[in-house]
């Protein structure tokens, strides 16, 4: 079970921080095509469920999954969203997503006075902090599986 | 698989291109055989059918008779947690 890679995006579709662990094949294409692809992808898949649903939602989008990835979901009522790639063997993890968002991205990075936002974070101590919080993971193998 | 709060979309590809797309609820289970079945309802009568031409909408009796008794199956057999 492992983590390939995470994302977070703020609500104007401005990448804020990409982290990649165990990532076997590129996309093919510049990263910032491809940040503006993933965006673009799951702005229109929150619309299409938004119109498929047969109830009311509460949280919306979740996850999904194909043969060989699980993508994971999670947006704030501000508009950022945490999307994190792992392989299947992994559960729902929309708490470990909001502890990204709440006690890594809020303290680290939305308290700090000299971090600007709606840029890519530049905050080092972020990006440490993120780095052990996904290698601490239970989910998480050291080992490329 | 496309998971949401209030629904799952399954959807399943055949060789040839045909997608089966099926909305359930979350906690309902077995929609990969469900998934498989309906590709042979499919192949049985609407592909073996002499009157019924590929790409049209499927107006065969049969199909549709067969399908809603596979759903009822589907739905008998598995949710995981309290049933609707």
């Amino acid at each position: 079970m492992t983590v390939h890679n995470l994302y977070l995006f703020d609500r104007n579709g401005v990448c804020l921080h990409y982290s990649e662990w165990h990532r076997k094949k590129q996309a093919g294409i510049s990263k910032e095509e491809e940040f503006k692809l993933m965006y673009g992808m799951l702005f229109s898949i929150r619309s299409f469920v938004s119109k498929m649903s047969p109830l009311d939602m509460k949280d919306g989008f979740l996850a999904f999954q194909t043969s060989r990835y699980k993508l994971h979901y999670y947006e704030t009522p501000t508009g950022i969203k945490v999307v994190m790639n792992t392989d299947l063997g992994v559960g729902p993890i929309r708490d470990v997503l909001h502890h990204i968002y709440s006690a890594l991205y809020v303290e680290l990075v939305v308290k700090n006075p000299l971090c600007p936002l709606g840029q890519t974070v530049q905050s080092e101590l972020f990006r440490s902090r993120l780095d052990s919080y996904i290698r601490s993971l239970p989910f998480f193998s050291a080992r490329a599986g | 698989m496309l998971e949401t709060d209030t629904f799952k979309l399954h959807c399943f590809q055949t060789l040839t291109g045909i997608k089966f797309v099926v909305l359930a609820d979350p906690r309902q289970a077995g929609i990969d055989s469900l998934l498989r079945k309906i590709y042979e309802i499919y192949s049985d009568f609407a592909l073996k059918n002499p009157f019924y031409s590929l790409e049209m909408p499927i107006r065969c009796e049969l199909f549709e008779q067969n399908l809603k008794l596979a759903l009822e199956v589907a739905e008998k057999a598995g949710t995981f947690g309290p049933g609707s």
